[in-house]
């Protein structure tokens, strides 16, 4: 009896257990706000204009531009950005391409997706995709994986014939992510996430800050950078103690029988 | 909770950025740039003979011209210096010498008279020559000074008409100098030869280059490069790279610029104290035409020559940068040791073809950001946790036969109490 009640206890625990593991798999919602969207592009790193992961950036440009974006990534994510490029009623062939660059500058490889696609002459939009690598919270130094910050896209004509140079062309960027939870959780955390100039600005206080003006990235997620701490695991090993101990009582109830030595005489 | 905090702070900092907005609608707020370091642009117009070609919107390249000008005067942001030259306006005789000095300041870089800056458009009636390359150098010359933005805005019809003097290399001189000096370039109804000059330009600074064949399109470009002039943008300090760590100027962190030649090394040093962590990014830019194949390498190396890590990138094809990065943190020492000098070291292998000029060098930017060190990692997975059902497989398996055997162990000793 009280076995089977041990059992069934377990049993609600599993189901509770498997809660996480089916929240990590739907993607995150990222409803699009486009309220305040940049809908002008930088042309360098210096300047690009900054927009949330959800948000559609928009911008015009001219073929041959160099368009930068950032947006900013934290831990356990894995980025997508996604990058359509209207051309005008006629040009010839062309190629684009979507580079997409972490906080210290250094390009981050695509998994997958279509980064660079040459629209034949007159097509009128080309769209790029690029899939990042899941953001961690810490690597080796010597690793260049994925850290939460600034990402920097760069979008561009990589191969442009002259009689197309300068050509008006608008261009719209977003990126997503799917959160990957607790799979994603390392140990370890970076005491600043990768954002170009934040000694700068983290080392000024507030009134310096506003003089200034002008910082390199003043990229920060919505609801601020994780603190790194929590993850699924906690719920999973949490769940594994409870389980491990009700199995224990449970084995231990399978030697007990019904908790009377079975030679003892029942009236004894 | 948090979010909610902010939330509520953010509603706080909005009505009052509103009521400040309310009460000096035309005053410049904190974190406008003002005096020295209001950002600058000069618009540099064509106003040589073909100008008078009658194909935008059914009228003459000069009349597009001066609308867009007047929307333009009228969309300028307050805190923007804006000034006119012009090139080409005075001299319309066939002496190509003196043809080729014509250029001059139609209303000078400074706080914006609109109604003064439009009478002095309006005045503007096709002329001579297309003296590009003077025109830029007066230009340059006219923004100097002051620690904001700089940026030059090169309206023409007609690829430079002056040589030797190639345009794109005076451009490139001129953002040499390390004055933070973007140009910009705009072709109107351009051909193939001035596509390319003008887009060299452009490249030479990290401009943009834009062709143009009606009126709204030009209005529409030069509105957006003047604002883009006034949104606030870091300006870089200049540096000079050493060819050996031992003479490389000491970095703290901040946003630098400096030369590198073909080929050439520079060095750098930034101090690291124990537990903090060296940040650093580079990127060289290509502003020349450059060999399709290309690489940067960035190296942090001891005092002893020993390298701690590196950043590298290669590439191949178009690009206006290539860049990389790395990270180094310090680990943490129990006796007070002092700070190490990590020396960096660029180079690059950028390659030009025979004939392009090699000086100056191409720019270089660099990021220095010095932060405290990561947290240790003892673990693959966070706080040594574990995660997945072979991991609860595991656990309840154990647990079991833990269970089991303490009853055993039980049972066996109660039988022996029993015996004795």
């Amino acid at each position: 009896m009280r076995f089977t009640r041990a059992l069934s206890a377990a049993v609600v625990l599993l189901g509770l257990a498997a809660a996480p593991a089916a929240a990590d798999s739907s993607p995150s919602a990222s409803p699009s706000r486009d309220g305040d969207a940049p809908t002008t592009a930088g042309t360098s790193f210096r300047t690009a204009a900054e927009f949330e992961q959800g948000q559609v950036a928009t911008a015009s440009g001219a073929a041959g531009d160099y368009l930068y974006w950032s947006f900013p990534a934290d831990a356990g994510q894995r980025p997508t950005v996604k990058a359509t490029v209207k051309l005008p009623e006629t040009h010839a062939a062309q190629t684009w391409r979507v580079d997409v660059y972490d906080g210290l500058r250094r390009r981050q490889a695509c998994q997958w997706g279509a980064q660079a696609r040459t629209a034949g002459a007159g097509v009128s939009s080309v769209e790029l995709a690029c899939v990042l690598r899941t953001v961690r919270a810490w690597t080796e130094p010597w690793a260049n994986d994925p850290l939460p910050g600034t990402y920097y896209v760069r979008l561009t004509a990589v191969d442009v014939p002259t009689s197309d140079l300068g050509v008006p062309v608008s261009a719209e960027v977003r990126a997503e992510s799917k959160d990957i939870g607790g799979a994603a959780a390392v140990d370890g955390s970076l005491a600043e996430p990768l954002v170009p100039g934040i000694a700068v600005t983290s080392g000024a206080d507030e009134g310096d800050e506003r003089d200034r003006g002008a910082v390199l990235s003043a990229i920060e997620p919505e609801d601020g950078w994780s603190s790194g701490w929590w993850s699924d695991r906690w719920v999973w090993s949490g769940i594994g103690a409870v389980l491990a101990a009700l199995a224990g009582i449970g084995g231990y109830a399978l030697t007990r029988g019904s908790g009377r030595p079975s030679r003892v005489p029942p009236g004894a | 909770m948090i979010t909610r905090t902010r939330l509520a702070a953010g509603a706080c900092a909005l009505l009052a950025a509103l009521a400040a907005g309310m009460a000096f609608p035309a005053g410049a707020s904190a974190g406008e740039p003002t005096g020295e370091d209001a950002p600058k642009v000069d618009l540099v117009l064509d106003v040589s003979g073909s100008m008078r070609t009658r194909d935008i919107d059914g009228g003459t390249r000069m009349a597009a011209a001066k609308q867009a000008f007047n929307e333009v005067l009228d969309a300028t942001p307050e805190e923007v210096r804006l000034g006119i030259r012009t090139l080409g306006a005075d001299y319309p005789g066939d002496d190509r010498k003196t043809g080729c000095k014509d250029t001059a300041q139609l209303y000078p870089v400074g706080p914006l008279d609109r109604t003064e800056a439009k009478t002095a458009v309006a005045t503007l009636s096709p002329t001579g020559w297309t003296p590009i390359g003077p025109a830029l150098l007066k230009a340059a010359g006219d923004l100097d000074g002051g620690d904001g933005s700089k940026r030059i805005v090169l309206i023409s019809d007609g690829e430079d008409t002056c040589a030797p003097l190639d345009p794109c290399e005076v451009a490139r001189e001129i953002a040499a100098k390390g004055i933070g000096l973007t140009i910009d370039t705009l072709g109107l109804v351009p051909n193939t030869k001035m596509r390319q000059q003008l887009s060299c330009i452009a490249e030479a600074t990290g401009g943009t280059y834009t062709s143009v064949e009606h009126t709204e399109e030009l209005t529409d470009k030069v509105n957006q490069l003047v604002d883009r002039a006034a949104d606030p943008v870091v300006t870089p300090v200049a540096t000079e790279g050493a060819d050996a760590c031992a003479k490389a100027p000491a970095l703290k962190s901040g946003l630098y610029t400096d030369r590198e030649e073909f080929g050439q090394q520079r060095w750098y040093r930034v101090d690291v104290e124990p537990g903090q962590e060296l940040r650093a990014s580079v990127s060289v830019g290509a502003d020349r035409a450059v060999n399709p194949s290309y690489g940067v390498l960035l190296r942090a190396v001891t005092v002893h020559g020993r390298e701690i890590v590196r950043g590298e990138a290669a590439g191949n094809g178009r690009t206006d940068v290539l860049s990389t990065g790395l990270r180094y943190p310090k680990a943490e020492s129990d006796d007070d040791a002092a700070a190490e000098a990590v020396c960096l070291q660029v180079t690059n292998s950028f390659s030009v073809a025979s004939g392009v000029k090699t000086t100056p060098g191409l720019p270089l930017e660099l990021t220095v950001d010095v932060v405290d060190g990561p947290g240790d990692s003892d673990d693959v997975a966070a706080f040594g946790l574990g995660r997945g059902w072979w991991l609860l497989g595991l656990l309840v398996l154990v647990g079991f036969l833990a269970g089991l055997l303490w009853g055993w162990l039980s049972r066996w000793r109660f039988a022996i109490w029993r015996t004795n």
